[in-house]
């Protein structure tokens, strides 16, 4: 159980969830503590010992499935003791019988079509968790149509078993078994019997991934899938090609991501809260005591706290990491002297109005999207246009104090550069820094002007992630 | 490897010879809930574990999620002393772990001159800085107690960082040092819970010392039972009903979703109303106890309650 609590730990830090020596232990202590029979007991043992970050809980428990779901309860019971070789290995698994390969066989050639579908059905009605995985078992031997030794992630067997399971009829009939007789339609009982349905095809959605990824760990091995379907924590997703559910994960993140950033600077500023000693003063002070300097006067702190300037481009292809940007800057805005935004797309519009008095930035940014003075003629990103426009309104209110941040791939459509102007503010700002959210890789292809404008900036740094974006905005403060 | 199964033979420098306070699990879950806590297999687990390993509980989670009321009903459940620090802005050493009673010190320095003269500064010095006069606060006197004590330091995301620092010796040495008096050692070891509502990240150190629990909202059996023992007089099927409305609101994209103590609350209205059961008007008209914002509430009717209320 340790070897395999060591492969688990490593797979942890693989993914990114930081582990220490003394975690791995405490995890250690807790494992010999509990009764390693009850999964629920097992895993809380080691998230608790282990993850100490709540947006790194979906990335433990794709690794806990993985590695403790082959893992029958008796198995990890013997290896506490038993002789050691990495569980959830091919070999360690083959007592478990009568769990057939992919491809049909088995019990589950006997069951019908239609009382699958009522099995089914049984079991999330009643919350019966072994017919459920019963159920789950029949409907991947006989769709998922799983092939040994295939590299294919588990989504593949997914759509394969969802596909041939008529989920949508399922959850009507749950749907009314919930509602019972005569609820209306639009009428709160049929509501909540929709959500409640909806929640129990969530189980069988997760019964039938469980039993997927049981299989392929039987097949490959647990630390081969683990490494196969890992996910990066979403601190280091790729901000413009993340999903749907990425964007929801990385908006979740962001809050605690700021906040680790605005104790961070708190820190540094204070660390460096006194300034250098004030020689001349100190020396005058010394007069009322006889020449001897009791009490050193030190001179003001310096004036650290900078102005910020976004100038964000939020066309549909960079708009997340605008919006991401915008959040994360306005989040720690305590730690600047002043923040302005300003947004565009092919015509520039100052947002800050928008911040100011808003409860939540997020609040602000969704105005943003709706009302923001953004687009001239087709929408599409003219950086040469936004940055002249830019400079005929608000060129003179920046100053040595004011570090402009340009956000945008410099993707300019083929419209002209306007790199003068960066040339100009540069002159008057303290620093010019521009954030690309693209690959440096494909930087100055198609359409991309990177060149045209790095001459005139300070520096010009890729900013894929979460991660990177906060590293850099640390530097700012 | 090895190294790391010698450590876990041996674990604890700390080695009081203790009995465990919970024999499992399960045994901390019933305990809870015969003093109205409804505790999951996660929840429970921490709690034996916090017990067994001798380490402290981090816990942290939206509002109103049961962070504190977690500490309050272990105590209770042990019949152990409850001793808080509420934490907050500006708090510090002074207000969390000791105080030197100065006024009583000066008084004593007085007494002292005024009376029989042969004292000297040293035996002085040791008589003021003895037990006598020191002002026990919290975090030392849940080092101190003879007694079982469960020691809460909620809202602890309140303090700045540097006095976070403090909390360390006690959280993992089970200890406090005073210049004066030396290190001061726990005769019992207090189960420890922090609760934190996320306004600030805490430090790693910190967070490395605690056992880690995230307390989400409770699913739908779970927040029934918390109304059904909570609530006095509320009927089984408007808890369940209560219990479906808050899940489905919890779905809704708002601004504020509910917490247990606005469903608590609600509960409580409905049951003053003197309703047994939910229809859709009911839920109109009382949205407003669970929902803070006008435009939740708006939204929760639109989408809960359709055209029709
Ligand atoms: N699992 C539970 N069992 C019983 N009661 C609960 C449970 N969870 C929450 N409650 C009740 O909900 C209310 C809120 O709980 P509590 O004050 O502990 O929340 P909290 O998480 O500390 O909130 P805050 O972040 O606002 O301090 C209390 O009345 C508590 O009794
Ligand atoms: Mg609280």
């Amino acid at each position: 159980m340790l070897d395999l609590l060591g492969s688990f730990v490593g797979e942890l830090r693989d993914a990114g969830i930081p582990v220490s020596t003394t975690e791995h232990l405490d995890a250690a202590r807790a494992l010999v503590a509990i009764d390693l029979m009850e999964r629920a007991v097992v895993k809380a043992a080691l998230s608790t010992t282990l993850v100490k970050d709540e947006t790194h809980f979906a990335a433990f428990e794709l690794a806990f499935e993985i590695f403790f779901a082959s893992v029958t309860a008796q198995a990890a019971a013997d290896q506490l003791d038993g002789p050691e070789h990495e569980p959830g290995e091919p070999s360690s698994q083959r007592g478990s019988e009568g769990r057939g390969k992919g491809g049909g066989g088995g019990a589950s050639g006997e069951v019908t079509q239609e009382e699958l579908a009522a099995m089914l059905f049984r079991a999330l009605r009643e919350g019966d968790a072994s017919m459920l995985a019963e159920g789950a078992r029949i409907a991947v031997s006989r769709f998922a149509g799983i092939e040994p030794g295939r590299p294919v992630g588990g989504t593949y067997y997914l759509y394969r078993t969802l596909r041939n399971l008529d989920l949508d009829a399922l959850r009507a009939l749950l749907q009314s078994a919930a509602a019972g007789e005569g609820a209306l339609p639009g009428s709160l009982s049929q509501r909540l019997a929709l959500d409640d349905a909806s929640g129990r095809i969530d189980q069988l959605r997760r019964a039938i991934e469980d039993e997927i990824r049981r299989r392929l760990v039987e097949d490959r091995g647990a630390s081969a899938l683990a490494r196969s379907v890992r996910r990066p924590l979403p601190e280091d997703l790729d901000v413009m090609h993340a999903t749907r559910d990425e964007l929801t994960a990385l908006h979740r993140a962001l809050v605690p991501l700021s906040r680790k950033l605005a104790m961070r600077l708190a820190r540094k500023r204070r660390r460096g809260h006194r300034g250098a000693l004030d020689l001349r003063r100190t020396v005058r002070q010394s007069m009322s005591t006889g020449g001897v300097p009791i009490n050193p006067v030190f001179k003001p702190p310096r004036p650290a706290k900078p102005e910020i300037f976004v100038i964000a481009d939020v066309s549909g292809s960079v708009a997340s990491f605008a919006r991401f940007t915008l959040l994360l800057v306005h989040a720690i805005s305590a730690q600047f002297r002043k923040v302005r935004s300003f947004v565009f797309v092919d015509a520039l519009d100052e947002a800050t109005r928008f911040f100011e008095g808003a409860a939540d930035p997020a609040d602000a940014v969704a105005r943003i999207n709706t009302e923001a003075d953004v687009v001239w003629i087709d929408g599409h990103s003219d950086y040469g246009r936004a940055l002249t426009q830019f400079h005929e309104r608000y060129a003179n209110d920046v100053t040595r104090r004011t570090s402009i941040l340009l956000l945008g791939d410099a993707r300019n459509n083929y419209h002209a550069s306007q790199a003068w102007v960066l040339d100009d503010l540069r002159r008057r700002a303290r620093a010019v820094y521009w954030l690309n959210p693209e690959p440096q890789s494909y930087w100055n292809s198609g359409d991309s002007i990177v060149a045209a404008y790095a001459p005139h900036c300070d520096a010009v740094v890729e900013c894929r992630t979460l991660r990177q974006l906060e590293r850099f905005v640390g530097t700012l403060a | 490897m090895t190294s790391l199964r010698d450590e876990v033979e041996d674990p604890l420098g700390l080695d009081y010879a203790r009995a465990p306070r919970f024999s499992s699990p399960d045994e901390v879950g019933a305990a809870l809930a015969a003093n109205r806590y409804l505790a999951d297999a996660a929840i429970a687990s921490v709690v034996y574990l916090a017990d067994r390993l001798i380490k402290p509980v981090l816990i942290e989670g939206p509002a109103g999620t049961g962070k504190t009321q977690l500490g309050k009903t272990v105590a209770e459940a042990l019949g152990a002393r409850l001793i808080r620090l509420q934490c907050y802005e500006g708090i510090d050493e002074s207000k969390a772990l000791y105080e030197w009673n100065y006024r009583k010190q000066l008084l004593r320095i007085q007494a002292g001159q005024h009376g029989e003269s042969g004292l000297d500064w040293h035996e002085l010095e040791g008589d003021i800085f003895s037990d006598e006069f020191l002002l026990t606060r919290p975090l030392l006197e849940a080092i101190r107690a003879t007694d079982p004590v469960v020691l809460l330091i909620d809202e602890v995301d309140r303090v700045e960082v540097e006095t976070e620092a403090l909390l360390l010796e006690v959280l993992s040495e089970y200890q406090v040092s005073i210049p004066e008096l030396g290190t001061l050692t726990a005769t019992q070891l207090p189960l420890v819970f922090l609760t934190s509502n996320n306004t600030r990240e805490l430090s790693e150190a910190l967070k490395r010392r605690c056992l880690y629990l995230h307390l989400n909202y409770p699913d739908v059996e779970r927040e029934r039972a918390i109304v059904l023992s909570r609530v006095p007089g509320v009927s089984s099927a408007l808890a369940t009903r209560i219990a479906e409305v808050v899940r489905s609101l919890r779905q809704l994209d708002l601004r504020k979703a509910p917490s247990v103590s606005e469903t608590l609350d609600w509960a409580r209205t409905l049951v003053v109303l003197g309703r047994s059961e939910l229809g859709d008007q009911d839920v109109k008209d009382t949205l407003h106890v669970l929902l803070k914002f006008q435009s939740d509430i708006d939204k929760a009717s639109k989408e809960l309650l359709g055209n029709r209320a």
